[in-house]
């Protein structure tokens, strides 16, 4: 069986230095993985070499046996995300349908689509993330885990068998992190995609998990979340003690991470 | 033939009065092409929120139409040189990742600050007579030729077959750049042509509203149509139904009336406006 993500030393240059680092990890067909870590530690710069859209400098990476390739139909990903603005009138619906032909020369014409199944896709997508009530409003005036949902259900729309999210929960409040996190579990299961995920907080998605990827400065540890999420670990990669603790409900509190406190200002930028 | 306009209670007559003159005609013919143009241009303008790059193409056509009748050429071909570049010029420019917008800010403020300086030059070298500028800036429907008009069209023509083309990926880069440049979308080139193109239609909607009331044609007919519908057909068709009635009541009352065009268009436009979101509140309220 091939894999469906494996990397081999594989080194990724950003702005003159190495933003991935020796990194060597294998994700087999169907696992949900949590890329884990600090700001700058490279999480979304391997996202994007997975993906295609970076190049690597050294190493061997391949996707599903092959080379990635940019805009690979089988590969959904749903970027790093600032809400979209109130102003933006546009129906959830149509985001959806941007997902699957959006990328196509022309201009979408209404009455061109009753003759090929794009429409059905959109609602199918639509109802798998249970968006219905809600999908024909503009994105604008949606919350953000109505938002949320309507990209999840933008990129299913293409059919993946391989689903990456840079940081989804992010934006959103512990209810809707719970609910959406079990429901990419759910559509994970029941397409037998994989789904690699960056996240800053564990937490809401242990449960579901089958491996973790934890990076720092560019290295990457990978693993079951209970071989790599310990303090012993934690402090090899980071070379300064850390500590996990775990509390009773069974989440797990990393103590003394090492966050660059330069890269926080950018985050707020792209909350915005 | 009628030597003055003369306004009567036959309505069909007034109408047919307009066409008994060949400027008039023209300028119909100009002011149609032009509508249709920046109704389909301006919903992607109001889309990408470049309104602010659209305001400065048209007034990079100022000192391109002042550059032009110091030259002798035609006034049209200031125009569209100039926004053209211009456009390139601000499409073009580096800038780094995350902070494009408020870079282009100032990137397009300072394009503004230089054509506007420059065409003030130009008109000054020029000892031009002032009723040049105020036409140039605030817009004016005497005196089209019938090769202005075959000009404008094959303009417009192009204009729309770009829309034609690239609509689609262009909405998905407008509202979603990051998963359309995933997708495979070629975001910055599209950015790039659309602004070229933009430019091209500031410049034709100059023609009729003058340099600095482009908007009137540019956004309020799609800021209208944002209003009234979320499709993006739809709202494309509301937004030439908008653009191309507020000229023909723009130049139908402008010949019957001493006051100038562009104040007339800029009325009807800002009137549609209104009611466009006096409509949206009153569905909002009944629907509740």
């Amino acid at each position: 069986m091939t894999t469906a993500i494996e990397l081999d030393q594989v080194y990724v240059r950003l702005g003159g230095h190495n933003a991935v680092c020796d990194a060597t990890l294998v994700v087999d067909p169907g696992e949900f993985v949590a890329i884990l870590g600090p700001n700058g530690a490279g999480k979304t710069t391997l996202l994007k070499a997975i993906l295609g859209l970076l190049p690597v400098a050294e190493g061997g990476l391949t996707v599903f046996g092959h080379p990635p390739r940019h805009s690979d139909v089988r590969v959904a990903y749903l970027p790093q995300r600032r809400n979209f603005d109130p102003g933006v009138r546009i129906r959830g619906s149509d985001l959806v349908r941007l997902g699957l032909d959006g990328h196509r020369w022309g201009f979408p014409l209404p009455f061109l689509d009753r003759r090929t199944g794009a429409a059905q896709r959109v609602r199918d997508a639509i109802e798998r993330v249970g968006a219905s009530s809600y999908a024909d409003r503009p994105i604008g005036e949606m919350s953000g885990g109505e938002q949320q949902r309507l990209l999840i259900a933008q990129a299913l729309v293409r059919r993946p068998t391989l689903l990456l999210l840079d940081e989804p929960l992010d934006s959103l409040d512990l209810p809707n992190q719970a609910a959406v996190a079990a429901l990419i579990d759910d559509v994970r299961r029941e397409g037998s995609i994989t789904v690699l995920l960056v996240a800053h907080d564990v937490n809401p998605i242990l449960q579901y998990l089958d491996g973790v990827i934890y990076m720092a400065g560019g290295h990457a540890i990978c693993g079951s979340p209970a071989d790599v999420i310990t303090s012993e670990t934690l402090s090899n990669l980071y070379g300064t003690p850390i500590e996990v603790l775990r509390a009773s409900d069974g989440r797990l509190v990393v103590v003394g991470h090492p966050e660059p406190p330069a890269v926080h200002s950018d985050r707020h930028e792209h909350a915005h | 033939m009628l030597t003055e306009p003369r306004l009567t209670w036959n309505v069909i007559a007034d109408v047919r009065q307009l066409f008994d003159f060949p400027f008039m005609v023209n300028a119909l013919r100009a002011g149609t092409i032009v509508a249709v143009l920046a109704a389909v241009i301006g919903w992607f303008m109001v889309v990408r929120r470049q309104t602010f790059a659209g305001h400065t193409l048209a007034l990079i056509g100022f000192p391109g139409a002042a550059a032009a009748t110091l030259l002798g050429v035609g006034v049209l071909y200031g125009f569209f040189a100039f926004c053209a570049a211009g456009a390139l010029v601000i499409a073009l420019v580096p800038r780094s990742g995350s902070t494009r917008f408020s870079e282009e800010s100032a990137v397009i403020g300072t394009v503004q600050a230089v054509a506007l300086g420059a065409g003030f030059l130009f008109v000054t070298l020029y000892h031009g007579n002032l009723n040049g500028l105020s036409a140039l800036l605030f817009g004016s429907y005497l005196g089209v030729t019938g090769t202005q008009v075959t000009t404008l069209l094959i303009v417009a023509a192009c204009g729309t077959l770009f829309i034609a083309i690239v609509g689609r990926p262009l909405l998905f880069a407008s509202v979603d750049p990051s998963t359309a440049s995933a997708n495979g979308v070629p975001v910055t080139l599209l950015a790039v042509g659309f602004l070229v193109v933009l430019g091209l239609t500031a410049a034709e909607v100059s023609q009729i509203t003058g340099a600095l009331l482009v908007f009137a044609l540019l956004v309020l007919p799609a800021a209208t149509a944002q209003a009234l519908s979320t499709r993006p057909g739809r709202g494309i068709a509301i937004a030439v139904g908008v653009s191309v009635a507020i000229t023909w009541l723009g130049l139908g009352v402008a010949y019957y009336t001493p006051y100038p065009i562009g104040f007339w268009v800029t009325t009807f436009a800002f009137v549609a406006y209104v009611g466009s979101l006096g409509g949206r509140q009153i569905v909002r309220t009944v629907h509740r």
